[in-house]
């Protein structure tokens, strides 16, 4: 199972990467392409949107079913990609550079308290 | 604890994602649904349906039994191994099964019903058998396993594959079935594309699965099933209709024969309650996520729902089956609740897609 280590996780299958500008980059796991399949639709948050932690902000539909993606820290969107609502399979090809959205974090250190690597393995058990 | 068929071992090492259906331990896909669905549109692939149960129905009294049985009319079956859908009734008339029957000889019908209701069908079939056909012998075959071998190339691939299969079924219509060896092959299926449904021995059937792959048939996972069953505008049981549905509410009523004086379970219970809904297709037409079964679908003659919804790999369009009011046509535009918004579909005609080509006018 491919679980980067600089990245950080949920338990409910996101990722989060801090960016140099101080925003945070999320996305979904490869266990969660993995575990949803083909993709076939993609609807993100809209630029500006403020989030809270926890909050249900964007959506990804596979073939065979669809799944809440929840924003993992409060912040506000700054950007989403569209490379990801126009070509959805490329989640399935590499979870990790097909990012979802940008967030700029309320508070700067949220992330730090999220699941590493290791703590994400565990949850999902394989 | 999953049932498991006789191929288990062999999904687990091509490294199939596996899933709970019907009770067993089935792959859902290889690696990707999609791309097993296209083989099948465009080439040639296989499932293994041996979760599917045989039962075979012996004895002098099998048609007669059969004829009440069922709510197609075996009297349709006049040529040895030729093959019926038929829908399996209780008597309010609910929808108990879905099944192929088949006409070996005439003291000897086999039918292949789902894996869920197959427990619950050799039940009722037997509580039938005491009070109508005493003597009638119900063989389930736990010793038999299916694959099913579909796409344009099926046949051409599975003679290459299967020695005496070419001479056995070259010249085999459609729902016609032959045996030869310990094979029992019918030109039947579940996609909307030609093809085999291959009965061997369980024993067996791992060999006859390399060989379809030797030949290059693709092994397919149920999701892909899922979306060709559905484009193919087929009903799943337990899904599209159950035992509180009747036939004629699930697009069936040209399975369902009123038209014969013969009496069968359900009947009286069909002609005494006028359908008030009906089974349809939907293709969306607003972008905005995937129809799914379970939405509520809105119309001007009241509320409907989705039975069946996915994504179409063949029309790259989300597509449906839904329980509508009675008096929705064809062609109107109706909506449907995808999460919080309304997106629009239209009311067309099953199939979307039948042997590699598009039904559906899609714009």
């Amino acid at each position: 199972m491919n679980i980067p280590a600089q990245l950080r996780y949920t338990s409910s299958h996101e990722w989060l990467r801090r960016e140099s500008d101080g925003t945070i980059t999320v996305g979904i796991t490869d266990h969660a392409q993995g575990a949803l399949g083909d993709l076939v639709f993609v609807e993100l948050p809209a630029v500006g949107r403020k989030l809270a932690a926890g909050e249900a902000c964007a959506v990804v539909e596979s073939v065979k079913a669809a799944s809440d993606v929840y924003a993992p820290i409060a912040g506000e969107v700054v950007a989403a990609n569209g490379a990801v609502s126009s070509a959805p399979e490329i989640v399935n090809q590499d979870a990790y550079s097909a990012w979802l959205f940008r967030i700029k974090p309320s508070d700067p250190a949220a992330m730090d308290s999220l699941l590493d690597a290791r703590g994400y393995q565990a949850v999902i058990g394989d | 604890m999953l049932k498991t068929t006789p191929l288990n071992a062999v999904h687990r090492a091509a490294g199939a994602r596996m899933v709970d259906f019907g009770g067993f331990d089935m792959p859902l896909h290889y690696g990707s649904q999609i791309d097993e669905h296209h083989a099948v549109r465009r080439d040639a692939g296989m499932f293994d349906v041996s979760h599917m149960r045989v039962v075979d129905l012996e004895g002098p009294d099998a048609r007669a039994f059969l004829r009440y049985a069922l709510a197609n009319n075996v009297d349709k079956l006049t040529v040895p191994g030729k093959a019926l859908y038929t829908c399996m009734l209780a008597e309010d008339g609910g929808v108990l099964d879905d099944l192929i029957v088949t006409f070996v000889r005439e003291d000897f019908f086999r039918l292949v019903v789902n894996a869920g209701t197959a427990d619950a069908d050799i039940a009722w079939l037997g509580r039938l058998r005491d009070t109508h056909a005493p003597t009638l012998a119900i063989r389930p075959r736990t010793d038999l396993a299916m694959i099913a071998v579909q796409g344009p190339n099926a046949r051409a691939k599975t003679w290459r594959a299967l020695p005496g299969s070419e001479a056995a079924t070259a010249e085999l219509k459609p729902f016609s079935a032959a045996a030869f060896d310990d094979v029992f092959a019918s030109r039947t299926g579940y996609t909307g594309e030609d093809g085999f449904e291959i009965v061997v021995p369980a024993a067996r059937v791992a060999e006859t699965w390399s060989a379809l792959v030797a030949a290059g048939v693709k092994p397919c996972g149920l999701g892909a099933r899922d979306t060709l069953r559905l484009e193919a505008g087929m009903n799943l049981c337990g899904q599209d209709m159950d035992a509180r549905t009747s036939p004629l509410e699930s697009g069936l009523a040209w399975t369902v024969d009123l038209v014969s004086p013969r009496e069968f379970v359900g009947k009286a219970a069909l002609l005494a309650s006028p359908p008030s809904r009906r089974l349809a297709g939907l293709l969306l037409l607003d972008g905005g996520g995937v129809l799914r079964a379970h939405q509520r679908v809105h119309t001007p003659r009241g509320d409907g729902e989705i039975t069946s919804g996915t994504f179409s790999p063949t029309l790259s369009r989300s597509i449906a089956l839904a329980r509508l009011p009675e008096g929705v046509a064809d062609g109107d535009v109706v909506e449907v609740e995808v999460r919080d918004k309304r997106l629009r579909a239209r009311v067309v005609k099953p199939p979307f897609v039948r042997n590699g080509a598009v039904k559906v006018a899609l714009t």
